[in-house]
């Protein structure tokens, strides 16, 4: 078990260096930094001073060990735009969107795994048919026109709800200030959160489905039918543990990309996160708090695998048995 | 009184393309005690009847007519709920493929206590004695040990063990093994055989074995029920019907059987295939493979006659008239 885990961190850190690179990279050859910094009128001296200043004459690996010692402490850079701190600006970001991003989970794994139960437990039944029918438009649609529409509808029209923002927030430590705390916070974070989820559920959803109507065909389940056991030990004890396995993969993955796809919902309703950060420093070419968000989006797609990883064990005796042995 | 007696059972699937009958009055009965070996080729009908009798037909399949009883009482048509209760309880099931018939991620303890406690009202610690002395009885040794291992530790002989322990749970009445040595080795084959029957012996269990494998049959069952295409050819005393097959099918199931010591340059078989479901020829299904038709069988479906003796019925044509013939003869 122990060496599994130590395996697997060492996975994650090549894969982080991996990023790492990619990240110096865009740092180095994505425009150049110096010209970004200063002005026009800057004389080409003055610029040559800069360069050597910033260490950027140095040998590649020089400049990269630097950089993944600096990234490793949190340091990113001064960012070129709001010439601040990069991890300041992050970290002022991160509890917006990792609080969009946990409601949205939330409603994805809720509805995910109730529809996906109702729709493989009672395939037949006509509010089933129209659930799977629907969720090929949580599928098919961009999350951007699902969030214009909502606002359309509950911000113009109906006027129930904001339309952008994250509404009042309130300060619990230092560090992080959050939204759920207010009722202007909650009322601002529905339609953010349901936009960014509504693809995640149709996914988890059709999972739960397609990996139910698999297991309620499998012998021990028409065993533990033939056993006489109730159909509610049936369908939730043994069908629903049986299809954790893949449903933990992919929701794991996919909160991953919650993370990720943040930007585009984060972008339609102003909401103040990090990928709403990320698309500004993009406009303007802010290599520093790019590759700050690149590293750090790598890094929780890290983590979540991982997490994944340990809960496989946890489900399924199996995999604990190899491990042993 | 018979455990389980079955009367003119029908069952049949509705299909787009019109009803198709898969069994067809059929009728037979176990006595407590008693294992009645039901035979017959993949499709004929033997698996289905089993499943009637638990009422675990897979849609849109379903009892079409006739009666199931089990201890005089009729459970043809109990609701899913009450079918549930007997289920387990008065009836044990053994399926096929000990391997995928566990649930993999429970613990073999956990399965049979789940069961135990969802048909009878004890303890939890009551439930544990109970499943650790049915895992003795099966034969798994050192069962308090093994209370608490998964269904990969085991190897398939010992699973095939689990699982009739978990058929045991409630101490039912009849049990109903489908197929419960196919997925074995012959060595463990022997060992559930000689479990089976020790059930039937000691605890007076009524058992139906399905399969198609007639040298189990042979060893384990005291009568045997021949099915062909959904219907009863023929039954009788297991010994009676090896040694004297009076079914033109069953005595081609016979001859099929090679012996050891035989030199043969092919194996003897039945011309043909069993007709498929919505082909059944008119009259005798077996007609298209028999070798000694008589007008008839393309015309009337042959009764099952047990004139000549009450521990067997065949259902053929040319018996009722070789009877014809003998009744002639004496006039």
């Amino acid at each position: 078990m122990i060496n599994f885990i130590l395996k697997r961190l060492l996975q994650s850190t090549v894969v982080m260096l991996f990023v790492a690179l990619i990240s110096f990279f865009l740092f180095n050859f994505v425009g150049d930094p110096i010209s970004n910094m200063v002005g026009q009128e800057t004389s080409t001296e003055d610029m040559e001073q800069l360069r050597e200043n910033l260490g950027l004459n140095d040998p590649f690996l020089v400049q990269f060990a630097r950089f993944v010692g600096n990234a490793v402490q949190g340091d990113f850079g001064i960012s070129y735009r709001l010439q601040r701190p990069v991890e300041e600006l992050v970290a002022e970001r991160m509890p917006a969107t990792l609080e969009l991003v946990f409601v949205s989970a939330l409603i994805a794994i809720g509805l995910g795994v109730a529809g996906g139960l109702f729709t493989g437990l009672r395939k037949n039944h006509w509010l089933a048919r129209l659930t799977l029918t629907s969720s090929l438009i949580g599928v098919s649609l961009p999350t951007f026109i699902i969030g214009i529409l909502l606002i359309y509808i509950f911000a113009v029209q109906l006027n129930w709800l904001p339309s952008f923002g994250r509404g009042e927030v309130v300060q619990i430590t230092d560090g992080w200030s959050t939204g759920l705390l207010t009722g202007s916070g909650w009322r601002a974070i529905i339609l953010p959160a349901i936009t960014l989820a509504l693809y995640q559920t149709t996914l988890i959803l059709r999972i739960i489905r397609s990996e139910m109507l698999e297991v309620m065909r499998t012998d021990f389940i028409k065993f533990a039918k033939a056993r006489g056991l109730k159909s509610r030990d049936i369908n939730y004890g043994h069908a629903l543990k049986n299809t954790l396995i893949p449903v933990i993969t992919v929701t794991g993955l996919q909160i991953g990309s919650l993370i990720a796809f943040s930007i585009i919902t984060e972008t339609v309703f102003q909401w103040p996160g990090m990928g709403n950060l990320f698309i500004q420093a993009v406009q303007f070419a802010d290599v520093p708090v790019m590759s700050a968000y690149l590293v750090l989006v790598a890094l929780f797609f890290v983590v979540i695998n991982l997490i994944v990883d340990l809960l496989y064990f946890v489900v399924d005796p199996r995999l604990r048995a190899d491990l042993v042995h | 009184m018979a455990v389980l007696d079955i009367s003119d059972l029908s069952i049949e699937f509705p299909t787009r393309r019109g009803i198709l009958s898969a069994v067809e009055g059929l009728s037979l009965s176990i006595e407590a005690g008693e294992i009645l070996g039901v035979v017959g080729e993949s499709g004929a009908g033997k698996s289905l009847t089993g499943n009637a009798v638990v009422g675990l037909l897979e849609p849109p399949g379903r009892v079409s007519g006739g009666t199931i009883r089990l201890n005089g009482e009729d459970i043809t048509h109990l609701s899913e709920n009450a079918m549930r209760r007997v289920r387990g309880a008065q009836i044990g099931v053994i399926f096929q493929d000990p391997l995928t018939s566990l649930d993999p991620l429970y613990t073999i303890g956990r399965q049979l206590t789940q069961t135990i406690l969802t048909h009878q009202k004890l303890s939890a610690a009551g439930a544990r004695d109970k499943a650790i002395q049915l895992l003795s009885e099966v034969g798994i040794p050192a069962p308090e040990r093994r209370f608490d291992a998964y269904p990969h530790e085991f190897s398939g002989g010992m699973r095939q063990r689990v699982v009739i322990a978990l058929a045991l749970c409630c101490d039912p009445c009849l049990i109903i093994a489908d197929e419960p040595t196919t997925a074995l080795d012959v060595s463990v084959q022997a060992q559930i055989i000689d479990l089976l029957k020790k059930l039937a012996r000691e605890k007076g269990v009524a058992t139906m074995l399905v399969t198609h494998d007639m040298g189990v049959i042979a060893e384990t069952a005291d009568r045997v029920a021949v099915i062909y295409s959904g219907r009863l050819v023929e039954m009788g005393k297991v010994r009676d019907v090896i040694d004297t097959p009076r079914h033109p099918y069953t005595r081609g199931l016979m001859d099929s059987i090679p012996q050891i010591g035989q030199n043969l340059r092919t194996l003897p078989n039945i011309e043909g295939a069993m007709p498929r479901l919505n082909a059944r020829p008119e009259g005798c299904a077996f007609n298209p493979r028999c070798t000694q038709t008589l007008d008839r069988c393309f015309r009337h479906v042959p009764p099952l006659d047990t004139t000549a003796d009450e521990q067997r019925q065949v259902a053929c044509w040319l018996l009722t008239e070789q009877e014809n013939r003998k009744e002639t003869a004496y006039a």
